[in-house]
């Protein structure tokens, strides 16, 4: 817990450092659970957070993982994945039940899930 | 209190490359009533820690707890993971049912299944603002009584003391148990059928 980390260091200007300054996505395209896939590798030069997150997205990997892994806030990664999806690094895989009511298909395979739990 | 979560690096188990749809249930609750416990008793993960961070000047959102001179409103969560099938993922957000938390909501929770409101019978009063809110933002929820082998109230006293709506379910559990935790979940799930049900009124075309 003592662990200096980027982020909860009372820091914000190494945050603005992060993101080139900006403090907003512009978008709100990453939901908490959207599932992010590297579709690359990483390549020298690159950004080490941008390294980090092609790494641990070699299997499908939840905006708020990525977030928790790094040890920054949520808004600070989605900046950091608009940038990766930009330039075509990741792909996103987002929820099919954002911003409406769920499907009843979906809650069904969430019951059986759970059931088999 | 967030003791019982680690925020070490680990190697934990993948999701499949077939994973692509990820789900959110959010549990509120008060200060030590057992959010996080609960995450950890269903969640194939250790729970893991994280936060998000509003900064926005004159909002006049819980100005004590602002970084003095930045406006900031830090809100931190646990969450944990369950895998469903090879399509859908489950996870579960233990989230304080403080104020500020509320201002984040929309941001953080839009498109959440439901709620579990967690409560300790010995402090009911601590639940009212949760419901509160969840029926402003119209989110589906239950409400779980964790057992903390106080004095057991009738479901009829804590419905009263909550002013519960009769169609919002109240279940008793023990959030130590996964069974207890699961079965808590499926009550919720049970519940959101309900509801889509009910509201379902124009098939398409």
């Amino acid at each position: 817990m003592s662990r200096t980390r980027p982020g909860r260091d009372d820091s914000p200007d190494r945050l603005y450092t992060l993101t080139g300054g900006r403090s907003s996505s512009g978008s709100d395209a990453f939901d908490l659970v959207t599932l992010v896939v590297a579709e690359c590798d990483p390549v020298p030069g690159m950004q080490s957070e941008h390294t980090a997150i092609l790494r641990m997205c070699q299997y499908p990997t939840a905006v708020v993982e990525i977030a928790a892994d790094l040890g920054l806030p949520v808004s600070i990664v989605r900046i950091l994945l608009a940038d990766l999806l930009g330039t075509g690094r990741i792909s996103a895989r987002h929820p099919r039940s954002a911003y409406r009511l769920p499907d009843p298909d979906i809650l069904e395979q969430v019951l059986v899930g759970l059931r088999n739990l | 209190m967030d003791s019982a979560t680690s925020d070490r690096r680990e190697t934990r188990r993948t999701l499949s490359s077939t994973a692509d749809n990820g789900l959110k249930i959010v549990i509120v609750g008060g200060f030590g009533v057992g959010k996080t416990t609960m995450v950890r008793s269903v969640s194939e993960i250790r729970p893991l820690n994280t936060e998000e961070t509003m900064t926005k000047a004159g909002e006049g959102v819980d100005d004590t707890d602002a970084v003095a001179g930045k406006n900031a409103t830090t809100v931190a969560f646990d969450f944990g993971r369950i895998t469903l099938d090879a399509h859908n993922v489950l996870y579960l957000f233990g989230a304080p049912g403080q104020e500020r938390f509320w201002f984040l909501w929309d941001r953080l929770f839009s498109g959440t299944l439901g709620a579990v409101v967690l409560v300790d019978t010995r402090r009911l009063a601590d639940s009212w603002y949760a419901i509160d809110r969840l029926e402003h933002h119209g989110t589906p929820f239950v409400v779980a009584c964790n057992d903390f082998g106080g004095p057991s109230h009738t479901a009829e006293e804590v419905r009263a003391a909550l002013d519960l709506s009769p169609e919002v379910p109240l279940v008793f559990c023990d959030a130590r148990s996964r069974a207890s935790s699961k079965d808590v979940l499926i009550s919720l799930v049970s519940h959101l059928q309900t509801a889509t049900l009910s509201h379902t009124p124009e098939p398409t075309p």
